[in-house]
């Protein structure tokens, strides 16, 4: 019998029965909460007079609809200014408080989005199910967990029940061999591979992302890799439990420790694909051939190298593909055939679940350093993920270069990624964005988003427009 | 969800085809944080002469008196009789929520929109689909005789008129089951709730640092 992959492994261990038609119910182990698709969940138990399972599963904050500005974000849930905003944030501590759900609210120090602050506390481990009313669940998956986004009515039967109804899915690798060249990142090497295999790329598919650029990553690296997974088609990503994921779990607030540490650890370390494992599907990259990436377009796979031109619809290979791209140029305001390095922006967010954890803030300064915003660009934001990223930011003095580059500084939440608070794009204004989604509108009505990675986007808020990183790292060295 | 087996009740009529799920409970509700309380804006858009708000006080606006389920002789109907296709458009779980909220618990119509058909059994609210004519038959009725309701039997799958006429209609019976039951998704998953138990057990032995840590 062929050996099993790292999500049979995950999947059997949770398994707490299986009917015949294929569904099986999985045993979920951690449920993050947020204020946007739990109120109903919550008041269907009410409604039902259910209580929930188990409350120590479970572990709330408020993160899509908190203002971002200190200001306003001072005087706590009153006074966010937005009235469904405040609703939102105010209805989840008051369902946190009446079923005793432990929260994170908005001031607090443990506060931040959902999926930063998951790995960050050991609220999320390796060998974990771990679900949220959120696609972006995937994230979780870089610890060797079992992640994925579920909705409302999912929300309230894993409160409920501790369970989910599930389906089994196939297995996909995903391998990237060798190295990345220097200003390559996370986040370019996951935009080139939905690029290639596209945003259906994964459907129906639990990705395994393996290979030595991986092996090589750092933890929250492989986050930002497992976070865009959904915008591959799957809703699961993962990595191997290795050396570095057991480092990075240690000593964190809800990490075992003493006696209970090695036994998990010991559990832990069988959290990999069999040699001799088979997947239904394998894609490989060479990680030396990956370049930094900009997407041009108004789907995730709409992504070209730094050094690309924007396609011509009269190279399309079929009329279907030709109307995307002269749909995607005309929302976008870009003209056929033009550099990707002439684009200009007129915003540019760093932030989001995929790319506001430290590393992303320290890869953003090092190319803020010494520079500042051309004068083209309205605004650059920086969002830290959470309360403890931006406490360790300022404790490094980011903060200070990118305010001295003339970018703001913000509290932690969601931000511009989505645009649920005050921070939006005007109608036509190009953003130069970290997050994970570049639909029509995401960023504010008429918006034009182009994912790219933080030290990308840093170096566009200087430029005024895309430029290659790596350029202004050469820039650096001969000075 | 509250079981479903018999039910008598006084019959509304919604005398038109192809209503959808906007005009069952219009869009601007959908912000709302709940999943109660969309009764008062159930068909606000035929319901009322202006337009509704979330929030507003929906007892001081202006009724549509040319609206039946204004009409005091239908006042504290729970069934309501449709026309064909009833629940297309969006997919929004709201609508069979509107009208349980209502006071609704069943609909009769020849025909419905698959994915409304579905949420109604989520909510409680049984979909009966009778045959066109006998619909047309019913609407008649209905319409000439003041304090008309029906008996509606879901064990034998039969509506049973004030003359004593049945009319059978068919429901899957896997549904039909969950209803009489009273079992939503949720309650069905519970009912392996000795299979949930044993596997926590199990698997806090094997994984006892994933326990007991948040609280
Ligand atoms: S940062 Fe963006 S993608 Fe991530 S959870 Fe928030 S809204 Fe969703």
């Amino acid at each position: 019998m062929a050996g099993k992959t790292l999500y049979d492994k995950l999947w059997e261990s949770h398994l707490v029965s299986e009917s015949g038609d294929g569904s099986a119910l999985l045993y979920i182990d951690r449920h993050l909460l947020h204020e946007v698709t739990s109120p109903q969940a919550f008041e269907g138990l009410r409604i039902a007079g259910r209580k929930p399972w188990r409350i120590d599963a479970n572990l709330a904050t408020p993160d899509h609809n908190v203002p971002t500005e200190a200001a306003e974000r001072a005087g706590g849930v009153a006074s966010i200014a937005d009235e469904i905003s405040r609703i939102q944030v105010a209805t989840l501590d008051d369902n946190c408080a009446d079923f005793g759900i432990v929260e994170h609210k908005i001031n607090d120090a443990g506060q931040g989005i959902v999926h930063v602050i998951g790995p960050e506390q050991g609220a999320t481990l390796p060998g974990m199910t771990v679900v949220c009313g959120d696609s972006h669940t995937a994230t979780h998956g870089a610890l060797g967990a079992l992640a994925h986004g579920i909705g409302t009515s999912e929300v309230e039967h894993v409160l409920a029940t501790q369970c989910l109804v599930a389906q089994k899915m196939k297995n996909m690798l995903i391998r990237v061999d060798g190295e990345l060249g220097l200003g390559v990142t996370p986040k370019d090497v996951v935009l080139a591979i939905i690029g290639k295999i596209g945003t259906a790329g994964g459907n129906g598919h639990a990705i395994e992302f393996g290979g030595q650029v991986f092996a090589d990553m750092s933890m929250e690296g492989r986050m930002t890799v497992c976070n865009m997974a959904i915008e591959a088609g799957a809703r699961v990503g993962m990595v191997a439990v290795d050396e570095k994921t057991i480092d990075y779990v240690k000593g964190r607030q809800y990490s075992p420790s003493e006696a209970l540490w090695d036994q998990a650890v010991a559990h832990w370390q069988t959290l990999h694909s069999d040699a001799d494992a088979v997947f239904d599907s394998v894609v490989t990259f060479e990680g030396g051939a990956i370049e930094p990436q900009v997407s041009w377009g108004t789907s995730p796979e709409m992504v070209l190298p730094v050094g690309g031109r924007v396609p011509n619809p009269a190279q399309a290979r079929d009329a279907a593909q030709r109307e995307g791209i002269e749909r995607a140029l005309h929302y976008m305001g870009l003209k056929p055939d033009m550099a990707i390095t002439d684009i200009a922006v007129d915003r540019v967010f760093i932030g989001s679940c995929t790319n506001s954890r430290i590393e992303d803030l320290r890869a953003a300064a090092v190319v803020a350093q010494g520079r500042t915003v051309a004068g083209s660009v309205k605004q650059v934001l920086v969002v830290p993920g959470s309360q403890a990223v931006k406490v360790q930011a300022e404790s490094e003095g980011l903060d200070k270069i990118f305010i001295a580059a003339g970018m703001e500084w913000r509290e932690p939440g969601c931000s511009m990624c989505l645009a649920m608070n005050a921070d939006k794009l005007g109608s036509g204004e190009h953003c130069a964005s970290t997050s994970n989604r570049n639909f029509e509108g995401r960023q504010g009505n008429g918006g034009r988003t182009h994912l790219v990675s933080p030290a990308m986007a840093a170096a566009a808020a200087v430029a005024g427009h895309f430029v290659d990183v790596r350029e202004l790292m050469a820039e650096k060295v001969a000075s | 969800m509250k079981a479903f087996t018999t039910h008598s009740g006084l019959v509304a009529p919604m005398d038109r085809a192809n209503v959808d799920t906007d005009m069952i409970i219009p869009k601007q509700f959908l912000k709302s944080i709940k999943r109660s309380g969309f009764g008062p804006n159930l068909f606000d858009a035929v319901r009322y002469l202006d337009e509704g708000q979330p929030g507003r006080d929906n007892s001081q606006r202006p009724l549509n008196p040319d609206f039946p389920l204004n009409w005091p002789r239908y006042k504290g109907a729970s069934i309501l009789l449709a026309r064909g296709n009833f629940g297309c458009g969006s997919s929004r779980e709201h609508a069979p929520w509107a009208l349980e909220d209502y006071g609704f618990r069943v609909v009769i119509a020849p025909s419905y929109a698959d994915i409304f058909y579905n949420n109604c059994f989520k909510t409680g609210l049984l979909p009966i689909v009778l045959d066109d004519k006998i619909v047309d038959k019913l609407f008649a009725d209905l319409e000439s005789h003041e304090g008309y309701s029906l008996d509606i039997d879901l064990e034998a799958q039969v509506v049973i008129d004030s003359q004593g006429e049945r009319f059978s209609f068919e429901v899957d019976e896997f549904r039909k089951t969950c209803l009489l039951e009273g079992l939503d998704e949720i309650g069905l998953t519970l009912k392996q709730g000795d299979a949930i138990k044993k596997f926590e057990q199990s698997w806090r032995q094997q994984s006892p640092w994933l326990f007991d840590v948040i609280c």
